[in-house]
């Protein structure tokens, strides 16, 4: 495989994939945080948990529209499956009232179930998606809920690459 | 692996948020912090059940049936687990948003509202959202720094944000809100069911004793005056908890907080209707009761990750970020 273009300008030439980060723990060692997206709320449907799925302009030229909004996509998928409302949030609700709710110390509510199918959604996109192309998700409920937050790194140069292109080529792939 | 060796107490999250909230248990009870009326609250309840059960329950398990205390013991638990945990919950607070959000959010409004000549004051922060037809206004909170969703408000006396702001009640000593409204409606329902029970029982006790031995010797052999405190005690509760059990089934029924019936938000007038009703009594209440257990958003109970421990000179990762929000943001998700 050739060498990972290691200059600004080469890497221009690309598409959209840094070469240079290849991995989560490449980008925490060789970037440094450029710029923070948010994305908000969706509340058209009323107080559901729901995000927007317009395309912000900062990440143009870091990803495709597609792949953006199939991960927004998802996660609404993901937390419309938590707050549905119908059987099975029934027969949780009236066990745990006749248990005086104390059936939670047992089992996990649907809802956090979710959150966790959320939480390893996000990772997986942030190992095979995002970090390639020097981005990072954020899981929402660190945030209240209230963005998604995409942090957006560049990489620091050719300066710092000499420890850094030492660090790749030991850790191999 | 670092060979600094950790050796502070781990600081908590809870211990850093902003707020005039009281935590206890290392963070897992979370309550306002004027807390003397739920006291009182307490009182009042244990109080009149303990000489129900010590002075009523013994005579009216003998003479009519031991199924009447036994109802009252299961009731009076089921109270008390709906106050403690609407009291020690996480109504739905709103985390304050950290800087990079809050100047993203400032960016955004000042490029929404252009130039303001000096001396003019700036528009107010107002954003309009539509809900299924109908246009909402979301308010900007300078507390938090953020656009409230709809239906959250800025509780004063918890200085919090709160999803689906009901209202701040002394009573339970907490706010009501998205995530333990239900809890205090149950507790207003089975607390006008136990004050009935037991008002009710306390007549049926001094009839019967009465019928036995006259009315007057019933007042002298009871201990004291207590039937009579209690009954008062349950004629005015009665009346007060009924009451506030009625006002609440009535906003469940049309999908209302106590918030928006104050403020008249969705009274009819201008041709304003409720976006979040279903239209249908039987989908609201269902939507309110049986609706999901939602998280809180606040991880109290999450370790702070701070940086002040010396640095490993072969640990890479302390030096990268000097930026502490986005050190622990990165770390949070790595680790």
């Amino acid at each position: 495989m050739s060498s990972a273009p290691r200059t600004a300008t080469e890497r221009t030439k690309l598409p959209y994939c840094h070469e240079s980060f290849h991995n989560l723990q490449e980008l925490r060692h060789s970037a440094s945080l450029a710029n923070k997206v948010f994305i908000q709320r969706d509340y058209t449907d009323g107080t559901i948990c729901k995000f927007q799925t317009k395309f912000p302009s900062e990440l143009d030229s870091r990803i495709e529209r597609t792949l953006f909004e199939d991960t927004v996509k998802m996660l609404n998928n993901y937390y419309a499956e938590a707050e549905k409302i119908g059987g099975q949030s029934y027969i949780e609700g009236c066990l745990a009232c006749l248990t005086v709710y104390l059936v939670f110390l047992c089992i996990e509510t649907r809802y956090e179930k979710v959150l966790k199918k959320i939480s390893r959604y996000i990772q997986e996109q942030n190992e095979k998606v995002y970090a390639p192309r020097g981005l990072l998700i954020t899981d929402p409920i660190e945030r209240g809920m209230r963005v998604i937050e995409i942090s957006v790194y560049e990489d620091r140069g050719s300066s710092g690459s000499s420890s850094g292109s030492s660090t790749t080529s030991s850790s191999g792939r | 692996m670092s060979a600094v060796m950790i050796t502070r107490k781990v600081t908590r999250k809870w211990e850093k948020l902003p707020g005039k909230n009281t935590f206890c248990c290392d963070g897992r009870v979370m309550m306002a912090r004027q807390k003397g009326v739920f006291y009182l609250t307490l009182f009042l309840i244990i109080g009149t059940c303990s000489l129900f059960f010590a002075f009523e329950c013994p005579y009216l398990a003998v003479h009519l049936s031991p199924a009447i205390p036994v109802f009252a013991v299961l009731l009076f638990v089921f109270v008390m687990a709906m106050l403690l945990r609407t009291s020690f919950s996480d109504p739905g607070v709103l985390p304050r948003a950290l800087p990079e959000e809050a100047n993203f959010i400032e960016m955004e409004i000042e490029a929404a509202n252009g130039n303001v000549l000096a001396g003019q004051r700036p528009p107010p922060r107002i954003k309009n959202v539509q809900i299924n037809n109908q246009i909402v206004k979301l308010k900007y909170c300078y507390t938090c720094k953020i656009f409230r969703p709809p239906r959250a408000s800025h509780c004063s006396i918890c200085d919090n944000c709160v999803d689906r702001f009901d209202h701040h009640c002394p009573w339970v000593g907490n706010c009501v809100g998205k995530r333990n409204y239900r809890y205090f409606y149950l507790f207003t329902l089975s607390l006008s069911l136990l004050t009935i029970y037991i008002f009710a029982f306390d007549i049926v006790h001094v009839v019967l004793r009465s019928v036995d031995s006259g009315f007057v010797n019933t007042i002298k052999e009871t201990p004291g005056t207590y039937p009579f405190i209690r009954v008062l005690v349950c004629f005015f509760t009665l009346w007060s908890v009924v009451g506030l059990t009625g006002f609440h089934t009535y906003l469940i029924s049309l999908n209302q907080t106590t918030n928006e019936d104050i403020k008249g938000s969705w009274s009819g007038k201008n041709r304003v209707q409720n976006p979040y009703s279903h239209k249908n009594i039987i989908e609201n209440c269902c939507e309110v009761l049986c609706g999901p257990t939602y998280p809180s958003v606040l991880d109290r109970r999450g370790v702070m990750l701070e940086d002040s421990t010396s640095p490993n000179p072969s640990d890479a990762s302390t030096h990268k970020s000097s930026n502490p929000v986005s050190q622990t943001t990165v770390r949070q998700h790595f680790l």
